[in-house]
């Protein structure tokens, strides 16, 4: 079991814990994700790393509400545990094992979207440690939805942050910082890593083409056991079948097929959303999954 | 009782028509009498040629001897001398191909049912729990072994009653390995048989740690350097899922049966109350005809579906066991034989629609022995399908090999490991099983791990 030290709600429906996990802390670097599962009959989710500490054995994780899995995570409290939390899985931001003085001469942007923000706080605090302070662009659809911009600032050289609706900071998509800062505000960068929902980065990837400025994308496909065994998160990258949780999950986003990986992602979110939805609404469930037509 | 010498004591089944629909065991094993009545079919030959056909040698007449005497406690604690795992050996081993395919009996006749007898016995122990028997001293030293499948159960439990102190990591959840997401329930059943075996294992002192992914959680440098493990046994298993590269290969609805059987077995997904279900297909095919595919088919065929075997070859070139293939046919799965996939259409929406094949012949035999097929010209047809199961076999998994210092793999980049022993190029670390062979069957996997018992105690005695 896998003892839950915080947990606390973010902001709606996205919640953060810090949970006692010696082997992974241990092990743990920027990029990589780990599976939990919350009982002993609960599926298993694949969740992005926020942040780990190896001398107090914890990671942090950040997770949003989507369906009866992560239903049940959030009613955990501290005190509380996993019954398995399996990591750190996938390969490491490839930055981590480039040379660090050929790192100090590259520009950064990271470009984050909604719960992606977590994921990239752990990489862009491993280069600030080191002396390396990268650009990052947050995106949030209001601001309501915006998290750990604080801690963001702490270790972001400069840090954008934009709401779709413009409640907050600059106003519209990523996409539109990024043409922003590239061509009015004469920014240039050698390297860009985009992390959030998959219409976003497919379409991060279509303006960072525009300036030929490579591109990382992190992938969060469906997975089953994240070790290489199942197959289910197989994705095409340049023409070729890769497997997200040992190739990746990091990619170079100018080559993904993001438009299949899209439609794959599709598989089981009806199935998903029946179970949760069934669950929560009960006998009253009259087809609200938008799905079944109310006869499930 | 009355038997015909030539003939086995027939094991009984369930019907071929109810078991279609549940996910009961297919095999309902002998009783006492029955096996009582089988063991006399033995001649306790000298020179027994069975145990040359077990990949563990078991002392087959030593332990039917036993049988026949009514004293099932003692031919237990034989066949526990030689194996961990009886009760899952008696239900998935080859024994048409090994033991069974060495007794004198069958030159005149059938052979005497060892693999049904060695299941009476390892049923009979657990339902009177009785134990095998676990080490008289500690020797003081630790062994770790990555995997709880049938190599690394088999190398733990030996290790253990040797007197070592044995720690198992486990990738997934549960342990087991493929006893557990692989091999379906209908032939080897989870709670009762394999869940029980394990408990054995356990009561000999191994003990098993979960949700540890060595290469990723811990290298195997670390266990020997860091955690102080004397030396390592890797029985990692087989590996990543091939897939043909044909178009449509990523709609959805295609699955490998890695995956298939994985949400079927590990995560439950055959049971309608289950949290993670499985897409319940109407019309299935299945490519591939070895042992997974026919797991694979008739784990969808229990899920409600019109299934397929899509296999380019002929029906005697089919890998799977015969009895595999039997039960598969009897169950009413349709093999489409000489058929070979090239391409899976996909409907608007990117789910699986059908799946376009050709009709292959035999030509000349290639580099295996087998009669090459190729494709009949104009041949092509569509078959009207919602759900395709690729079951092609697998790839080695780089997570360890490329994680640890000094471990040569071959071209194929399966670890390479000396037979005898399952000795690596690193010192200290020994392998077997699937990591080593490839995909291959749960007893040579044993009797790898077994190999490799012997070597570790060897080194860790020097």
């Amino acid at each position: 079991m896998y003892k839950i030290l915080k947990a606390e709600e973010l902001t709606t429906n996205i919640y953060l814990m810090d949970v006692e996990a010696p082997r992974v802390a241990k092990s743990c670097q920027p990029g990589q994700f780990v599976i939990v599962r919350t009982d002993e009959d609960a599926e298993r989710i694949p969740l992005t790393i926020c942040d780990y500490d190896t001398e107090a054995g914890t990671i942090t994780i950040v997770f949003q509400v989507v369906g009866a899995a992560t239903e049940l995570m959030k009613n955990l409290k501290a005190g509380d545990s996993f019954h398995d939390f399996v990591g750190p899985l996938g390969c490491p931001s490839e930055f981590v094992n480039e040379e660090i003085e050929s790192l100090r001469s590259k520009k950064i942007l990271f470009v984050a979207g909604g719960l992606g923000t977590a994921p990239v706080y752990p990489q862009v605090k491993w280069l600030h440690e080191r002396g390396i302070d990268a650009d990052v662009i947050v995106g949030a659809k209001t601001k309501d939805l915006l998290i750990m911009e604080e801690e963001m600032k702490a270790v972001a050289g400069n840090l954008y942050v934009t709401t779709d609706d413009g409640s907050y900071g600059r106003s519209g998509m990523v996409t539109k910082v990024i043409d922003d800062l590239l061509t009015e505000e004469g920014k240039s960068y050698d390297v860009c890593v985009a992390i959030g929902p998959m219409i976003m980065m497919k379409f991060v990837c279509l303006t960072t083409k525009k300036y030929d400025l490579p591109t990382v994308v992190s992938m969060n496909p469906i997975m089953v056991d994240g070790t290489g065994m199942c197959g289910a998160c197989r994705l095409t990258v340049d023409g070729e079948v890769k497997f997200a949780c040992v190739d990746g999950p990091e990619f170079d986003g100018h080559k993904v097929d993001f438009d299949q990986a899209m439609k794959r992602q599709q598989i089981y979110k009806t199935k998903e959303g029946r179970a949760f939805l069934k669950a929560q609404e009960g006998n009253t469930h009259h087809g609200g999954c938008g799905n079944c037509g109310g006869n499930d | 009782m009355e038997i015909d010498v030539l003939k086995k004591v027939p094991v009984r089944e369930q019907d071929a028509k109810v078991r279609a629909t549940n996910f009961e065991e297919v095999c309902l094993g002998y009783d006492k009498e029955e096996a009582m009545c089988e063991a006399t079919r033995c001649i306790n030959c000298k020179n027994a040629q069975c145990i040359k056909g077990c990949p563990v040698a078991i002392n087959i007449p030593g332990f039917i001897e036993k049988v026949k005497e009514g004293d099932i406690e003692a031919a237990y604690q034989i066949i526990s001398e030689s194996s961990a795992l009886p009760a899952v050996c008696g239900r998935v081993c080859p024994q048409e191909s090994q033991c069974e395919g060495k007794c004198i009996r069958g030159i005149k006749g059938e052979p005497v049912s060892i693999g049904k007898l060695e299941r009476f016995v390892a049923d009979w122990a657990r339902e009177n729990n009785v134990k095998p028997e676990g080490a008289k001293e500690s020797k003081g030293k630790k062994v770790a072994v990555i995997g709880s499948g049938p190599s690394g159960l088999t190398c733990a439990g030996d290790l253990a009653k040797m007197g070592y102190d044995v720690t198992i990591f486990e990738a997934l959840h549960e342990p087991g390995g493929v006893l557990v997401y692989g091999i379906p329930e209908f032939r080897l059943p989870k709670q009762d048989v394999v869940a029980k075996e394990i408990e054995n294992v356990i009561s000999l002192g191994v003990k098993i740690e979960t949700n540890v992914v060595v290469g990723k959680s811990v290298t195997i440098d670390e266990l020997l350097e860091e955690e102080g493990f004397d030396a390592v046994f890797i029985g990692s298993g087989a590996g990543l899922p091939k897939f043909m590269g044909i178009p449509g290969e990523q709609a959805n609805g295609v699955f490998s049966a890695n995956e298939y059987l994985t949400r079927s077995n590990l995560m439950k997904a055959f049971d309608e109350e289950s949290n993670t279900p499985i897409m319940r297909g109407k019309k299935v095919a299945v490519v591939g005809g070895g042992n997974v595919a026919m797991d694979a088919a008739r784990t969808a065929l229990r899920l409600g579906a019109e299934v397929h075997i899509v296999y380019r070859r002929s029906e005697e070139e089919l890998p799977a066991r015969v009895e595999e293939v039997h039960h598969a046919k009897e169950e009413g799965i349709i093999f489409d034989l000489l058929t070979n996939p090239t391409e899976i259409l996909e409907d608007e929406n990117g789910w699986v629609s059908g799946i376009k094949c050709v009709r292959m012949e035999l030509g000349e035999p290639d580099a295996s022995g087998r009669r090459r097929p190729v494709v009949i010209e104009g041949s092509e047809f569509t078959m009207e399908v919602d759900t395709v199961i690729m079951s092609l076999g697998t790839s080695p998994n780089p997570l360890i090999s490329s994680t640890t210092k000094g471990l040569e793999t071959n071209k194929y980049k399966c670890i390479v490991a000396e037979e005898e022993f399952g000795k690596t190029s690193k010192e200290g670390v020994y392998a077997g099983g699937d990591a080593v062979t490839g995909a291959a069957t749960v007893i040579l996997a044993m009797g790898a791990g077994k190999a490799a018992a012997k070597g570790i105690d060897e080194y860790l005695g020097r």
